[in-house]
């Protein structure tokens, strides 16, 4: 789960790491309240999830409160585009107000778990070559990213701050590598209490008063950690997301839209997303990945099929069930009851393999509904392709 | 022979009360698996078709010999019933739950090290060896005894590959499903060590994802330790990056763990790698065939 930048430097300042001053506003009048409170130059951030939000327009600097009453006016409301949030852009609802602070260096502090073989844990990611896309840092000059991988039997030790503190230049002074200590410390504490999946500190600014302040901040929590944080679970914003995600959600159900106009729903993440390599390798293009996940009633699946209907872009739906736990009968079913009650006018074809597939089969015969069968894998994908030619 | 599960398997299921437990265990019981006690802390003293019931692993380690636990336990309490199976002195913990943290599995896998036991899962199918029995809730029919062995990330693309086999006569010895998390008990290495060692195990199916970097360290190994033809699939080539495909552990991220990558390190290495998932079985069928024709 994604969350805010103003609600990242929240718990920030919860774990004791330093931000700036700033508040959050919905209206360009409480945007110029907060900068009248700061009383110096203060910047106004559009608060989206997604990044490169400054080279989209969506972060302006004020000299005084009217200027930041002015842009608060220009940002919110606005659809922001940028490269990560696809070219329809999103609307922005909310902006951080903060003061600005006197960037000496910026530096660069990241963690994420690493999943490889036998290193499980979390690891600390640094590089002097802050305010840059780590990515491309990693890309261009490996040698600048230190790496600090945390064992988890002990967890972060003061040497491992030093080390970062030393490969960041801030070693050798000793205020510098005291306040990196302590952000380093409450940034484990946070990352593995939190259930967090990955904490970007981007830039961490060195002022010229010499101190250490996180800028910007982008945290993301492990879905599956939210049931035992409730605080970091009621941060979800249902307005960055796509709305027929969040109704999928709702519904118990795994889906993921794309661009494309073939429908599918699938059992089984997996078999979904070779679903979709199928499509693409006969010609076509997946509209969507959809998961009905393994305990799907005959309500789930009547729901999956509204979902899928809802995306005007859709134009054939192929269904490919391998049921295991899912039952094939319990499949068909749920095609009927939704057939029945949304006007799906849509040319379908169905693959059923599996446990009780006979039953399934018969239903769907028996039901009088139009479809086309396909037996084979790859025959559904070449089948639902054909339709549209 | 297999690997894994075999005629000395003796199982207990913890989470047996519960609905998805007491389910999978009838079918499982139904394929052959001796399944000899179930646990559910408070119901110690019941059965369940017959199967005690005991409050901790320790007493079904104990009292019914058992050697390999089998879990549908609550996602939220998934890490500290691994720990006890581990703990008890189980050999082989095969998790199905879905759900569980991250950071509970760094946990586990702290512990892990630390024992000689080996774990499948979490948010896995199970394991089947054909003719001996079944954990987890892979369909039963779509086995068949031989010489094959299947192992994969995903649930529902393993029963595929092991039904495309089937149906060409082509039988299992083991198969496998390690699970769609970020972090497995076990990963490929961790099994093609056995498949490698084990006398049936004539061919290898592996069904990978996105994500991660699990095919890669796969393909290195089999370079260099596996003498057995493998065929792979990836799925998940037209998957966007940043986006978690189902699975925890399917996205992929900073340009990482895309299946053209996989597929890539995979021929290298010298595995027949098939980009279309229903010829799966067919390309074993032919390479089961080339090795008779040397026989002869």
């Amino acid at each position: 789960m994604k969350i805010h930048e103003y609600q990242a430097k929240s718990l920030l300042r919860a774990y004791k790491v330093p931000v700036p001053n700033g508040e959050v506003a919905d209206t360009p009048e409480k945007a110029r309240d907060i900068a009248k409170s700061l009383n110096k130059t203060s910047i106004v951030k559009a608060q989206i999830h997604a990044g490169g939000r400054g080279k989209g327009g969506g972060v302006k600097v004020a000299k005084t409160p009217d200027e930041a009453y002015e842009a608060a006016k220009k940002i919110l409301g606005m659809q922001l585009i940028t490269h990560q949030t696809g070219p329809e852009g999103i609307k922005v609802q909310k902006v951080l107000v903060e003061e600005t602070s006197n960037i000496k260096k910026e530096l660069y502090l990241g963690m994420v778990v690493d999943r490889a073989r036998d290193k499980e844990c979390v690891v600390f990611m640094a590089s002097e070559a802050g305010g840059m896309e780590i990515e491309e840092v990693a890309k261009a000059t490996p040698e600048k990213i230190i790496k600090c991988a945390v064992p988890p039997a002990v967890g972060f030790s003061p040497f491992e701050a030093r080390k970062l503190a030393y490969g960041l230049g801030l070693g050798t002074d000793k205020s510098l590598s005291a306040q990196f200590a302590n952000i380093t410390k409450g940034l484990y504490e946070l990352f593995v209490a939190k259930d967090a999946s990955l904490v970007e500190i981007n830039p961490l600014v060195l002022t010229a008063e010499g101190n250490l302040i996180a800028v910007d901040a982008k945290i993301n929590f492990d879905d599956d950690g939210l049931f035992r944080n409730p605080d970091i679970k009621q941060l979800r914003d249902e307005n960055e997301e796509d709305p027929l995600e969040v109704i999928a959600k709702n519904a118990g159900v795994n889906y993921i839209k794309l661009d494309g106009n073939i429908a599918c729903m699938v059992n089984g993440a997996g078999l979904a997303m070779t679903t979709m390599d199928l499509i693409k390798m006969a010609g076509g293009e997946p509209a969507n990945f959809l998961d009905v996940g393994g305990g799907a009633s005959p309500d789930q699946i009547e729901k999956a099929f509204r979902i899928l209907t809802a995306d005007p872009n859709v134009k054939a739906i192929l269904v490919n069930i391998f049921g295991g736990i899912l039952r094939c009968d319990r499949v068909a079913n749920g095609i009927i009851q939704a057939a029945k009650n949304i006007d799906m006018k849509l040319p379908m074809v169905i693959r059923l393999q599996g446990t009780n597939v006979d039953e399934g089969k018969k239903l769907l015969k028996e039901s009088g509904l139009k479809f086309t069968v396909a037996d084979g894998l790859y025959e559904a994908a070449e089948k639902v392709v054909a339709l549209l030619k | 022979m297999a690997i894994l599960l075999d005629k000395n398997s003796r199982i207990v299921v913890q989470g047996i009360t519960g609905s998805e437990g007491t389910f999978h265990t009838r079918e499982s019981v139904k394929f052959g698996t001796k399944v000899v006690a179930g646990v559910t802390p408070g119901k110690g003293g019941m059965d369940v078709d017959g199967i005690p019931v005991y409050n901790r692993v320790a007493d079904a380690v104990e009292k019914q010999g058992a050697n390999v636990a089998a879990l549908y336990t609550p996602a939220a309490f998934s890490a500290d019933a691994i720990i006890e199976s581990i703990e008890a002195g189980i050999g082989l913990v095969v998790c199905m739950t879905e759900g569980i943290p991250v950071t509970d599995m760094i946990k586990v896998k702290q512990v892990l090290k630390t024992s000689k036991a080996r774990m499948i899962g979490c948010n896995c199918p199970g394991i089947t060896t054909p003719g001996v029995g079944k954990i987890g809730f892979m369909p039963s029919f779509i086995h068949k005894e031989g010489n094959v062995g299947v192992i994969s990330r995903s649930g529902t693309l393993t029963y595929e590959a092991i039904w495309q086999l089937t149906n060409l006569g082509i039988g299992q010895t083991t198969s496998i499903g390690i699970g769609g998390d970020p972090i497995p008990g076990s990963g490929f290495v961790d099994l093609l060590v056995l498949y490698q060692k084990d006398p049936d195990t004539v061919a290898l199916v592996m069904i990978g994802e996105i994500g991660g970097t699990a095919e890669e360290e796969a393909a290195e190994f089999i370079k260099s330790n596996l003498t057995k033809p493998v065929v792979s699939f990836i799925a998940g080539r037209t998957a966007p990056p940043g986006r978690r495909m189902g699975h925890a552990g399917a996205i992929i991220s900073g340009g990482k763990g895309t299946a053209d990558e996989k597929f890539k390190a995979l021929e290298a290495a010298g595995v027949i790698v098939e980009k279309n998932p229903a010829e799966i079985g067919k390309r074993i069928q032919e390479i089961l065939a080339k090795k008779k024709g040397k026989k002869k």
